[in-house]
């Protein structure tokens, strides 16, 4: 397993991390923003003002550490638990937040559960369905797309360790390596599928040799290791861009929450391992790096926690500020044109709204 | 004008477009250089190239997946079921994934595709080469589903449902696939989707059907005609979804007395759907009550198919029962 940053936040003698100062504490910034946006979330959840959430702690330095390896012409097509990815790219955390409320801003139009973003801009973080394994196959007609066109383009695609058992790890991984297809396929092992654990889950050793059987190359990680990620994702990416084909990588990481915020994972996860893989936490390992390296203080830590809780306060107010979508949009996007009998449905319920003097409905037309 | 057979017409409208649209790419299991197992899309791989007619592992999963990724990535993809009784694997990525993504991801994800398939009976192919699973399909919103029944519709169709900003499932009745000739316009036409064609005017009868059915519906209802008088007007309602669901019931009005014609089972069955659509619409207007002629509610059987699937038999004894009444 390759690691490269101790848990001290040591590095090897001669290591070169090949990125600027302001973007090694861009990293930073955004493991502490998605620990910022976690914490907001589940107090949202719990105060009764958003239905759900998906908590990432323990998992950030595997999210922003492979989409640091990527461009922003590059795609992504992530799994619930990759909020770092999007932040890291420089999706607004308020963008986010619309989706957290479903509200009218939300791009998915308020008609998914929170955590299933979309977007296409400043890189495309691919539209989040809640069946598991799908978004594999998607992948890779993608990267397909992109290779016929002669495009150096890049599509990540990450799923947990509970999605290689789908039918989509199969088929999406098959298809890769047959098709020699422009894909990085990240499974994130963060040691449970809800409450399934590994030895549950697979009778291998480890997730990454799977690849093995389909042709494939793949790498196992520490997932806890943002710079072990990074270069591992750096190093498939490059792979595909020159036409070599998918790789698999295993990032070993610990999810040390819930599920989500439904979810009490003390029923099933025995409280020493979390205990164990606190010793590892990514975000503290690679403030000690940053402290060592001479680019932040303590005190320069602390005000940047508060300045990211902040940050994502600012969004979620705005985001609870927001209305809810229009009626309307119960009706729009099924098909690129409204057909007669969704349209008859539509007039019927604002006129039925209207008739009843429910302010959603406006004057009673039908807007579409 | 040629006079084509139906498959051909198919391979004729594959062709159209990829002439057409560089962005269009067929694949799926044997579709390549073997020209797919009923021959849609012979010589595609040798004319147009391996990038554009290819080949893929035996995964229907894995076909409509990835042709959805290559649909929301600029392509035009045209995916081929070998038979349709071999797309439950793709279930969820037809009914999850390609019908939803263009609702979910609020327009900003799409995926423009087609899925061939063949389906249907009358090839002795017993349970898993002769379903019709078109209600499955037709109940999802977001995919639209389109079943052509003549060479010129099969053409005009396809090339309409490629154009087509949605996902399509194209099921093409394998039984008509050589037992049907017509002319076939060359180059590009499209028939518009969710239109109906009036395949014979009447006023006594009215008769709903489509795919390999039409053919039948039109022989029985010749029978009428020449035995006992009666005049059927017949439908092919070529898209099942979005239904033209006005033509549908200005047809029950002209005559009052409606039968629905199908091969698929009947509970839940698309004509159930016709059924209610009149019952809730235009009941004022019924001499007597709707009759179904479908498949039974069984699995499809091999060695006695002939008496699974309707036939102008059992057509003609509805006709006869509704205009009786």
């Amino acid at each position: 397993m390759l690691t490269v940053l101790a848990p001290d936040g040591a590095t090897k003698k001669g290591f070169e991390a090949g990125l600027p100062d302001e973007e090694l504490l861009h990293c930073y910034r955004t493991m502490l923003l998605v620990r910022s946006f976690d914490e907001i979330c589940l107090k949202l959840q719990r105060s009764g003002r958003i239905g759900f959430s998906i908590p990432n702690l323990g998992i950030e330095a595997t999210q922003v550490g492979a989409a640091s390896a990527l461009r922003k012409t590059d795609w992504i097509f992530p799994s619930y638990r990759d909020f770092g990815m999007a932040l890291y790219h420089g999706i607004p955390a308020v963008e986010m937040m619309h989706n957290m409320f479903g509200n009218a801003e939300d791009s998915a139009k308020g008609r998914q559960m929170p955590v299933h973003f979309s977007f296409v801009e400043p890189i495309h973080f691919y539209s989040i369905s809640s069946p598991i394994g799908t978004h594999l196959p998607h992948a890779v007609g993608a990267a397909h797309a992109s290779k016929l066109r002669g495009e150096d383009t890049v599509h990540l695609v990450s799923f947990g360790d509970g999605g290689t058992s789908s039918l989509g790890f199969h088929s999406g991984m098959n298809f890769a390596a047959v098709w020699k297809s422009p894909v990085v396929f990240l499974c994130q092992n963060n040691g449970y599928a809800i409450s399934c654990p590994s030895e549950q889950q697979t009778a291998s050793d480890g997730y990454a040799v799977k690849a093995e059987a389909y042709g494939m190359p793949h790498a196992t990680v520490d997932g806890n290791d943002l710079f072990a990620v990074r270069q591992a994702v750096l190093e498939a990416a490059e792979r595909a861009r020159r036409g070599e084909g998918p790789t698999l990588i295993e990032a070993v990481t610990f999810r040390m929450g819930g599920h989500s915020t439904s979810d009490d994972p003390t029923k099933y996860v025995p409280a020493e391992l979390v205990e164990e893989w606190k010793q590892k936490d990514p975000v503290d390992r690679f403030r000690r790096f940053l402290e060592r390296k001479g680019l932040m203080t303590p005190e320069e830590n602390d005000a940047m926690r508060a300045d990211t809780l902040a940050e994502i306060d600012r969004a979620a107010k705005a985001a609870e500020a927001t209305a809810a979508p229009g009626l309307e949009t119960i009706f729009s996007d099924v098909f690129a044109e409204v057909p007669s009998h969704i349209r008859k449905q539509g007039e019927f319920l604002f006129d039925l709204s209207q008739r009843r003097g429910e302010a959603d409905a406006g004057d009673g037309e039908f807007p579409l | 004008m040629a006079n084509l057979t139906l498959i051909q017409a198919v391979n004729d409208g594959l062709r159209t477009v990829m002439k057409a649209d560089d962005s269009v790419v067929v694949f799926g299991e044997d579709v390549g250089p073997k020209g797919g197992v009923f021959l849609a899309t012979e010589g595609l791989t040798a004319d147009f190239g391996e990038s554009r007619c290819f080949d893929t592992p035996l995964s229907e999963d894995g076909i409509i997946g990835t042709a959805i990724g290559m649909a929301m990535n600029g392509l035009r993809p045209v995916a081929e079921i070998q038979f349709q009784d071999f797309i439950f694997p793709a279930f969820d990525q037809i009914v999850s994934e390609a019908a939803k993504l263009r609702y979910r991801s609020g327009g900003q994800y799409t995926a423009p595709m087609v899925i061939r398939t063949p389906y249907g009976g009358g090839i002795r192919g017993g349970l898993y080469h002769s379903q019709s699973g078109e209600a499955y399909f037709a109940h999802t919103a977001g995919l639209k589903v389109v079943i052509p029944s003549t060479p010129h519709d099969a053409k005009g169709l396809l090339i309409a449902s490629i154009q087509d900003p949605d996902p399509v499932l194209f099921m093409e009745p394998k039984a008509l696939y050589r037992s049907v000739k017509g002319e076939v316009p060359e180059g590009e036409y499209t028939v518009d989707l969710s239109t109906l064609r009036t395949v014979r005017q009447g006023g006594d009868v009215t008769i709903y059907c489509y795919g390999a059915m039409v053919p039948v519906v039109e022989r029985a209802a010749a029978q009428a005609a020449e035995q006992r008088g009666i005049d059927c007007l017949v439908v092919d309602l070529r898209t099942l979804m979005p239904l033209d669901e006005e033509g549908v019931l200005e047809a029950a009005k002209q005559t009052g007395r409606v039968v629905v014609v199908h091969e698929a089972p009947r509970f839940c069955g698309y004509g159930a759907e016709i059924s209610a659509l009149i019952a809730e619409h235009c009941i004022e207007y019924m001499e007597a009550p709707v009759r179904r002629v479908t498949g039974f509610d069984t699995p499809f059987p091999n060695t006695l198919e002939h008496h699974y699937l309707p036939d102008d038999r059992r057509v003609l004894d509805a006709i006869e029962s509704v205009y009786d009444f």
